[in-house]
């Protein structure tokens, strides 16, 4: 492995939690070139020694790193999971609250929010009187400003999104497809860092944080779901990416039913398994 | 394994598509338009039909019209695969009883998405 390579592992596991390992070398390739040959410098090593000084660089290749492949309504399971369980089941829970928070944690392009948002105006006549919060963030500010615009690509509003929801939550303009004014207008976009402290967010009832802990090293993995339990009520949905476990790394989760992405906090009475058992 | 009918007057759209139903594991055989279609239909009814809007002879949306109202003709899915990219476009569609709508251009993540979305992927 050559320095310059585990230097920007070391690098991305302080600034974003990011575990490069050596099979994703190819990673960096594709995605920093783009950032090598912009600010004209030569290679990776040129570039790795100048992450210390160049906090703009260093923000760039820590965006390049993690930004995320995403689209609407992505494996739809837990899209589904969320509205025929996870929905009903707050709907009682919070009866006397009648207010619902929901966090999509590293939410690239505004694809997996906007979903959600779409599937709470179709259940619109169920939540009358209610109020549902819809926070989204994500570490990069590029990818930010994509997901408030709205504004997808033929091939990204099509990928996912059925066509009577395409006529129903999307204005055609030019060759782009914009998401309508009442689904963007339910998230709340917000830049954050999952290594850093997001207790400012709030307490929420179900978060999504799909395809982002596989990223990380074990032990930013134990800390970030540690801090997750505990922006979570007790009783909340972990909803996770279809390759993910919390196994090994929390035992304060349980699955929900027959749902395998979708794991809820255990109540306060409630014994965590022996570490290695299955959650 | 399930059959698609691919209904287009372009050659290239038609090989371009049956190499990514293959692809997705279906069996995909072809009309270049909307009459032959219907032939095609009347001897053997396919799972699914994509659809080209514009052709020859008879457009797809007539077929579609005269596919509904055959025996059977509610069965296949079908779905769009049209340059027509409109909000009009595709409301008529749904009117005329088509399940799903792909826009050209298309890939092969596009027409995995869309058959996924009628229950055949």
């Amino acid at each position: 492995m050559s320095q310059a390579f585990a230097a920007l592992q070391n690098f991305l596991l302080k600034s974003s939690g990011l575990s490069l390992d050596r099979e994703k070398q190819y990673l960096v390739e594709a995605r920093l070139n783009p950032v090598i040959a912009q600010a004209g410098l030569n290679n990776l090593p040129e570039l790795v020694a100048r992450l210390e000084t160049d906090p703009t660089l260093a923000k760039k290749v820590t965006e390049a790193m993690t930004v995320n492949e995403t689209f609407f309504f992505r494996d739809r399971a837990p899209f589904e999971g969320f509205r025929k369980a996870i929905l009903p089941e707050l709907l009682e829970i919070r009866a006397q609250r009648r207010r619902i928070r929901l966090w999509s944690a590293a939410c690239s392009t505004g694809q997996e929010p906007y979903s959600l948002a779409m599937i709470l105006d179709e259940e619109a006549r169920r939540l009358v009187g209610w109020s549902v919060d819809i926070v989204a963030t994500d570490i990069a500010e590029s990818v930010l400003k994509r997901a408030r615009e709205g504004v997808y690509s033929h091939f990204e509003a099509q990928r996912g999104v059925p066509m009577s929801h395409l006529v129903r939550y999307f204005t055609k303009r030019k060759d782009q497809w914009a998401i309508n004014q009442n689904i963007k207008a339910r998230v709340d976009f917000r830049q954050q860092n999952l290594m850093s402290d997001f207790s400012h967010l709030g307490v929420f009832d179900v978060i999504f944080c799909r395809n982002v802990l596989i990223y990380f090293a074990p032990e930013q993995k134990r800390d970030v779901l540690a801090r997750l339990t505990r922006a979570l009520a007790p009783g909340g949905y972990l909803v996770l990416g279809a390759a993910e476990s919390v196994i090994g790394y929390s035992g304060e989760f349980k699955p929900h039913g027959e749902n395998r992405v979708i794991l809820t906090r255990r109540g306060p009475g409630e014994t965590a398994p022996a570490r290695g058992a299955a959650v | 394994m399930k059959n698609v009918l691919v209904v287009d007057d372009s050659p290239m759209i038609r090989r371009i598509a049956k190499k990514i139903l293959e692809e997705l594991n279906f069996k995909a055989s072809e009309a270049e338009d909307g009459q032959k279609a219907l032939a095609a239909v009347a001897s053997a009814m396919p799972d699914a039909i994509l659809l080209d809007w514009n052709m020859p002879v008879m457009d797809g949306l007539e077929f579609l019209v005269n596919l509904r109202q055959m025996p059977n003709g509610a069965a296949p899915k079908v779905l769009f695969c049209t340059t027509e990219s409109d909000v009009k476009h595709i409301t008529r569609a749904m009117q005329a009883g088509a399940d799903e709508y792909i826009m050209k251009p298309f890939n092969k993540q596009i027409v995995k998405s869309k058959f996924e979305e009628v229950g055949l992927c």
